[in-house]
């Protein structure tokens, strides 16, 4: 698997694991370990009196790129003001940009997603915005300045799949910039389609954090990515109507 | 004697307390690492945090990373 590159950065993993879900530090640890991913994401919340471990600790003991994002924002402002808030906590000017618009669904808000990623761009952050799969939304985002789009295969935590695997392959073939499936993974077999579909890299936090047993989980999409990364580079075989043989037609005996 | 809103909640602050000072009512660690705040929704840089003094109503919010995806 060649390396996945994003705004002048290379990393080994095609895997992005979010830290959100896990029961504890100790697990996140683990999964984050079998994963192999050198990128996880962290959401900015209050500091309270009682928080005691560093989530910060066990991310750079895994050796983990670490990218705040900004959940939980429904406005262009608020988001914008969060990315500051987790660059000045963080050191980093990396963020991925989430603007949810509708609470049930946890869809992103286009109009202000697209307002939030010009001024976060401007005001030098590398932008990788989680968003819907339009491929208009994304060629948008594109033309702001984001370093990527990360187009949703179905809602943040269903476990639905890639839900409109046309779109996501409308914005792979016009992206000038990596496409990263972000949301909507349920098991292995999602992770692969997406990777086979021509994503660049696949961003997960539920279908790992909350599986029965996350780490084995970690392990099989680990290996989903790599396997659909490997699928798409060697170039599977047409789809047909009708079967053809594999096996000569020709010296085939006559036995009656 | 300012009474400020810090993540949400009421807190008198001694007259004279600094952002520097609320970081450490909030509960973050006294060198302030991981941590970022915002004052009336606009980041306050860590250098300015012992100079800028808070006043009444002022609505302080004191973030830091948490798990998320």
């Amino acid at each position: 698997m060649s390396a996945l590159h994003i705004a002048g950065r290379e990393f080994g993993s095609r895997l992005i694991i979010g830290t959100g879900g896990f029961r504890n530090l100790e697990a996140v640890g683990r999964a984050v370990a079998a994963s192999g991913a050198e990128i996880a994401t962290v959401a900015m919340r209050r500091v309270d009196a009682s928080t005691g471990d560093s989530l910060l600790g066990v991310l750079e003991e895994h050796g983990c790129f670490v990218l705040p994002n900004t959940a939980g924002c429904f406005t262009a402002r608020d988001a914008v003001t969060t990315a500051r808030m987790a660059r000045e906590a963080l050191g980093t000017d990396w963020v991925k940009l989430e603007v949810i618009g509708d609470d049930r669904t946890l869809l992103p808000d286009a109009a202000e997603l697209v307002a939030a990623a010009e001024e976060l761009v401007a005001d030098g952050f590398t932008v990788l915005p989680y968003t819907t799969d339009d491929p208009v939304l994304a060629r948008r985002l594109e033309d702001a300045g984001c370093a990527a789009v990360m187009p949703l295969g179905s809602p943040i935590g269903s476990g639905q799949g890639i839900l409109n695997p046309y779109n996501l392959r409308l914005i792979v073939e016009q992206a000038g910039v990596p496409v990263i499936l972000d949301a909507g993974i349920g098991t292995a077999s999602d992770a692969t389609l997406a990777m086979e579909a021509g994503c660049d890299a696949v961003l997960l936090a539920s279908a790992v954090s909350r599986a029965e047993d996350p780490a084995a989980m970690a392990v099989a999409m680990r290996k989903a990515v790599e396997a659909g990364w490997e699928a798409r580079a060697a170039g599977r075989i047409p789809r047909r109507d009708y079967g053809q043989a594999s096996s000569p037609t020709e010296g085939v005996a006559e036995l009656t | 004697m300012p009474s400020v809103i810090l993540n949400g909640s009421g807190r008198e602050l001694p007259a004279g307390a600094t952002v520097a000072d609320a970081v450490r009512v909030a509960g973050a660690p006294e060198d302030g690492r991981g941590v970022a705040v915002a004052l009336g929704g606009e980041v306050v840089p860590r250098g300015s945090w012992s100079d800028r003094e808070l006043a009444e109503g002022e609505q302080i919010e004191v973030l830091h990373a948490v798990q998320g995806g």
